[in-house]
């Protein structure tokens, strides 16, 4: 991409009018040399104020936040209290050895290799389905979008409901079938399947536009040499259609981990009657949730802010390893 | 290669797929419009006649219409100022030559990577410190541009505006700013009215930092549904009146202006 960006307007790419020529061609001396100087300045250092608010807002409610977080979680620091005495790396010490700190690691690793991995699939074969000659078919993309559209707190108070133990739907239905009802609050690994299905019934149509977005953009001559060596659907779809799409799926991947790890709404909202711990013991509790229930809960700001920068490091190494792997896969497709 | 029309085996699914979709909409217009009691003990698929009942005792439990209003101030706000400011410095990053540009869009792509929500303690303290905590500028300030607003707006100048056409107006003596306002602005309608409508969503269901900094007296639509969700006894169809309520602005929005969501999605997904 950088490439790109030096070749788009390159200086030998092109005649360019000379730079001064409105000196040439008009009287009055003075007074162009005035506006030439405001030309000069405008030309010089309106880019600048062009994309000043992007750079000042992010230092300000951006960077300068992130880097004083650090800072604080370097102290004892109550909200409202009168003092905050400097304590080093302590709030990092009892961390490491906070098992609630670990237990919430866990629940969000888990909860998010449960949201992304059936999504990638479901959305493949979802958008294969969709890559059809279908009738009326701005109206079934815009129906597999309908979850992304909805807010996610209504949502997850809805799915919460779905879900419950006692009278849920999901429940009744289970029973109905002859299975056994789950205690999708209680029990901590369906209590992740349960929020993992709401992250997943939200996006999937979602990724799966992408994914068919991707689809299209494969050249049809490919299909067509496949489709007169003899080649059944099924084998084109395994031996071309998913090949070309491993850029898109990475990317579908990628993106996704930045916002899972920091899942918030859906554990929150699952929880019945306002409570941040994630269960009884809390065992669907993620680490933003733990997070927000140190800081603003508990007013432990300093605790909150060593788990806000322990999160951040985690994210920023899964994404570079993301990033490296994208690297390495998308650069060995094309060889 | 003719592609014959796919028949049930797509079809099939995809309504399947729809339906599975839909139906938590339902399910909540559902139970909203049912007595509580009476639905735990009898559930049923067809709509009750209580839905105005509850729906009353929503608008008496919480803001309501204080918390819709706010969230399309919030939203609204965000949005435009959003879509300008992006088109202004995307506009620039595209077509105007500067020192520092290739590493300062860079930088751009690169904070798109950073987790700014974990900054919420101290952006919390600096609030509290002007007073703004409970004001609707705490939810507004931090969210006027964004990286990804930038990005995909110089990603679309890029292509959209022909260098002549820049070059032309400069030499009829528009000023950089007038360049933007007659030569840019027309021609990004398009990409910036897809930004806008994500930015609304996006807007519209932030929840971590309203929930932290806005109260219960004034709040957005996502808190207030907290608020209404967090009562000690629970009545389903109490909060399910809340939750569509809620629900109903934000279909109207996807019906009108599905179509161009969709053709957003995906033509973000090819650039990308």
């Amino acid at each position: 991409m950088t490439s790109e960006l030096t070749v788009a307007r390159g200086r030998g790419s092109q005649p360019r009018p000379p730079r001064r020529s409105d000196n040439d061609d008009s009287g009055g001396r003075a007074a162009l040399g005035w506006r030439d100087r405001l030309t000069h300045l405008d030309v010089r250092f309106s880019p600048y104020l062009f994309i000043a608010p992007f750079f000042l807002l992010f230092a300000i409610v951006g960077l300068f936040p992130l880097l004083y977080t650090a800072y604080v979680s370097l102290f004892d620091w109550e909200l409202g209290g009168d003092e905050q005495p400097f304590v080093g790396l302590e709030n990092y010490v009892t961390l490491m050895t906070d098992s609630q700190f670990w237990n919430a690691m866990v629940n969000t690793l888990s909860i998010f290799v449960l949201s992304s991995g059936p999504q990638v699939v479901v959305a493949v074969l979802l958008a294969a389905l969709l890559n059809t000659a279908l009738r009326a078919r701005t109206a079934w993309r815009m129906g597999v979008l309908l979850p992304y559209v909805a807010s996610l707190v209504a949502l997850t108070i809805i799915f919460a409901n779905l879900f419950g133990p006692q009278y849920g739907l999901v429940n009744n239905l289970l029973e109905l079938v002859g299975l056994d009802r789950i205690d999708w609050q209680a029990e901590r690994w369906w209590s992740h399947v349960a929020i993992a299905t709401m992250v997943n019934w939200r996006w999937t149509g979602y990724n799966a536009l992408i994914v068919l977005a991707a689809m299209q953009a494969i050249p049809r001559d490919v299909y067509e040499a496949a489709v007169v060596d003899g080649a059944s659907a099924a084998r084109r779809f395994f031996s071309i259609t998913l090949p070309m799409l491993r850029p898109t799926i990475i990317f579908v991947v990628v993106t996704s981990t930045i916002g899972g790890l920091q899942i918030f709404t859906e554990p929150k909202m699952f929880a019945p009657a306002g409570s941040s711990s994630g269960g009884s013991t809390n065992q669907y509790q993620t680490v933003v949730l733990y997070m927000y229930q140190s800081g603003f809960q508990s007013f432990d700001l300093g605790y909150a802010s060593a788990m806000a920068w322990v999160l951040f490091v985690v994210i920023i190494a899964i994404a570079g390893i993301n990033f490296l792997l994208t690297r390495r896969i998308a650069s060995s497709g094309e060889d | 290669m003719r592609e014959k029309r796919p028949g049930l085996m797509v079809y099939g699914p995809l309504i399947a797929f729809i339906l599975g979709s839909a139906f938590p909409f339902y399910w909540s217009f559902l139970v909203a419009s049912h007595d509580d009691a009476e639905f735990t003990a009898n559930p049923s698929l067809l709509p009750g006649g209580n839905f105005f009942v509850n729906a009353g005792r929503v608008l008496d439990s919480i803001p309501f219409w204080k918390a819709l209003g706010n969230s399309i101030i919030v939203s609204g706000t965000v949005t435009v100022s959003v879509v300008v400011l992006s088109s202004l410095a995307g506009f620039a990053f595209a077509k105007l030559r500067f020192r520092g540009r290739g590493p300062l869009l860079v930088f751009v792509v690169a904070t798109l990577a950073v987790p700014t929500q974990l900054g919420i303690v101290p952006l919390y303290m600096a609030m509290a410190e002007f007073g703004w905590s409970g004001t609707l500028g705490a939810v507004i300030v931090p969210n006027l541009v964004t990286a990804f607003g930038v990005f995909w707006m110089r990603q679309y100048i890029a292509d959209a505006v022909p260098d002549e056409l820049v070059e032309a107006a400069r030499m009829d003596g528009c000023s950089m700013i007038r360049t933007f306002w007659h030569v840019g602005l027309p021609a990004v309608r398009p990409a910036a009215a897809m930004l806008g409508v994500f930015t609304f969503m996006t807007s519209w269901n932030d929840f971590l930092w309203p929930l932290i900094v806005l109260n219960a007296e004034n709040p957005t639509m996502q808190v207030a549904l907290e608020k209404l969700q967090s009562g000690y006894y629970v009545d389903n169809s109490l909060v399910l009146a809340g939750t569509t309520m809620a629900t109903v602005p934000v279909l109207i929005v996807f019906l009108v202006l599905g179509r161009q969501i969709v053709a957003g999605i995906m033509q973000g997904a090819v650039k990308g």
